[in-house]
């Protein structure tokens, strides 16, 4: 099996977000950045159907050279390769542009690909757009937000989550698959990984190997502004006994709040 | 013209899809465009009625033995179809599982932009801006789209439904034509589990647990809680998830689900930035902890300071008394 895993470097979770003067971007300074938590269930789901079947994992990123460092970790994870396709932009917020580089990616690089696996969205941008854009512009089916899957031959099923309940999805390959948390647990990097990784050449696309038009990069999106959500006030802390508490707090949900 | 799809779950309209449809109303009386709805499937006429009763003028019932089960390759190319007939300013869905499986993908159909999961939209100038949280919370991003038309999804629980008046319209029949080649994946089957509950996402109310819950039996005293509490469901912190103590489809947080219920009760939830990115926009706020410096009382609109299980029992009466009457 032929599989191609999506990553993008995202900000860590844990990490404060500020704004630039512009209110156009946000402050990279400072910030540590990660691999996106939803990417690396995906990658160790290739891992994992590649020891069962055999084939090749190929992790890819579209992004700056800082996405090497997220690279290495999945060649370190266990991936045979990785590309990346270098972005001229930073952050877009625009999902079609992304799909747009990686549906032409895989029909120039990866046209022999059995699946194309993805985090059900990047933790930053939030769009959970590129994984379905990718799919409508090859043609290929899609599952979301994937918690449990299984390849058989040409076929694939998988278990993804909606509200209150799961929906069985079954396709044919090739295919879009984006993962969620509970689909695995990803695998920590060994030493011997860590070494092989630093010995890997990683090769770099640009664009214009890719043949990507500038109207087909340009983002369908602009960006008005960012803004700091409204800051929320510290309200009222409500003492006395348990039993009090309890009992004030309703009385406040009910007559102040108005929320039950 | 807007076009609002409308979600349907065994044979019923998605509450979030009349969300939609209220937001298209005003927006579309600002602009002066009608709304019209699109539904896929069939044996849809039941549901007329209510989709005209909150504001649109025109149903398409996009019919379709293909359409039966959800496909988004079938819908996505049934809606196609109707937006090259119709050529609508706006194409709205709900954020739900299956509005952002299928509007991504119809947005590469037609080699447009996409607003996913707004919380706001604003006319300026004649045109559309959209607003949206990024970094789950942490920041919120305004954006037009400078495409047509214009597609965006709506985070379920976040605006407000219009007022429903007894008012008809015209209902159009569409057979749409789908290669059966073009559908390579479909949904087989619905599973559910045992004691199917209210999603974090669709809940009026939550009731969170964090590490403080000391354990997966605890869980419990939460369930209980909530079972007492109309359109509540029960919600869990990453530690919580990660501990094994609860599922992880129950998690709030930037590596969970970004809710904005009316109510978010945390109990035993210390506040990760993380964990507060994905629930701040809720409209109001109840912490419970034993640490007064836990920063979840810093967005709190009433905390208790307190063992929280000694808080939940009286609370739990004290909420069906108030509820009783």
């Amino acid at each position: 099996m032929n599989i191609v895993v999506f990553v993008k470097r995202v900000p860590d979770t844990e990490s404060k977000i500020r704004i630039n003067h512009e209110t156009t971007s946000i402050v990279e300074e400072g910030l540590s950045f990660i691999i996106s938590p939803n990417d690396e269930y995906a990658v160790e789901e290739a891992l994992r159907l590649k020891e069962a079947k055999g084939g090749q994992v190929t992790v890819v990123s579209v992004g700056t050279d800082e996405s090497l460092v997220i690279l290495k970790k999945c060649l370190a994870m266990g991936a045979d390769e990785a590309v990346l396709i270098k972005d001229p932009a930073k952050e877009t917020y625009d999902g079609l542009r992304t799909a747009r580089v990686i549906a032409r990616a895989v029909e120039k690089k990866f046209p022999s690909s059995d699946l194309l696996l993805f985090g059900k969205q990047a933790v930053g941008a939030d769009n959970a757009q590129v994984p379905s854009m990718a799919a409508e512009l090859l043609g290929f089916p899609q599952a979301n937000v994937v918690i449990k899957l299984e390849i058989d031959g040409n076929q694939g099923t998988a278990h993804r989550e909606i509200e209150g309940a799961m929906e069985k999805v079954t396709f044919s390959l090739p295919a879009v698959v984006s993962a969620q948390k509970g689909l695995n647990e990803p695998r920590y990097e060994t030493l011997k990984g860590i070494m092989a990784a630093k010995r890997k050449v990683i090769p770099v696309v640009t664009f214009e190997e890719l043949g990507l038009s500038q109207e087909e990069t340009a983002p369908q999106v602009e960006v008005v502004r960012l803004e700091m959500p409204p800051a929320r006030q510290a309200g009222k802390i409500i003492a006395g006994t348990p039993e009090d508490a309890a009992r004030e707090l309703v009385r406040l949900l009910r007559n102040e709040a108005k929320v039950i | 013209m807007f076009l609002v799809f409308i979600e349907t779950r065994e044979g019923k309209i998605k509450k979030s899809s009349l969300e939609v449809l209220s937001e298209a109303q005003r927006r579309g009386g600002e602009l002066g465009e009608d709304v019209a709805a699109a539904l896929c499937g069939s044996n849809m006429d039941c549901l007329n009625p209510e989709i005209f009763s909150y504001g649109a003028s025109k149903v398409f019932l996009l019919e379709n033995d293909q359409l039966g089960a959800y496909s988004s390759q079938g819908y996505a190319t049934a809606l196609h179809q109707l937006a090259q007939e119709l050529h609508p300013k706006a194409i709205f869905f709900a954020a739900t599982a299956m509005g952002k499986d299928l509007a991504p993908r119809l947005a590469a159909r037609l080699g447009v932009g996409l607003a996913s999961d707004c919380t706001g939209i604003a006319v300026k100038d004649g045109t559309m801006e959209f607003t949206r949280p990024i970094y789950a919370g942490k920041a919120f991003l305004s954006l037009s789209l400078k495409s047509s038309p214009q597609l965006a999804t709506l985070r379920p629980n976040v605006f407000p439904l219009v007022e429903p008046r007894n008012k008809a319209g015209e209902v159009v029949k569409k057979d749409v034509a789908i290669p059966e080649s073009r559908i390579k994946g479909l949904v087989a089957d619905i599973l559910r589990e045992k004691g199917e509950e209210m999603d974090v996402t669709e809940a009026d109310v939550i009731v969170s647990g964090g590490r403080g819950m000391k354990g997966p039996e605890n869980f419990a005293l939460l369930k209980e809680l909530s079972a007492v509490i109309p359109r509540s469901t029960v919600g869990a912190s990453r530690s919580a998830v990660d501990s094994g103590w609860i599922g992880h489809q129950s998690q709030v947080g930037q590596t969970g689900k970004t809710v904005s219920p009316n109510l978010y009760m945390a109990f035993g939830i210390s506040g990760a930035i993380q964990h507060l990115a994905g629930m701040s926009s809720s409209k109001f706020i109840v912490a419970v902890n034993k640490d007064p410096d836990a920063p979840i009382f810093k967005v709190a609109d009433y905390g208790i300071v307190g063992d929280l299980f000694q808080v939940i029992p009286p609370l739990k009466e004290a909420l069906k008394k108030a509820l009783a009457e």
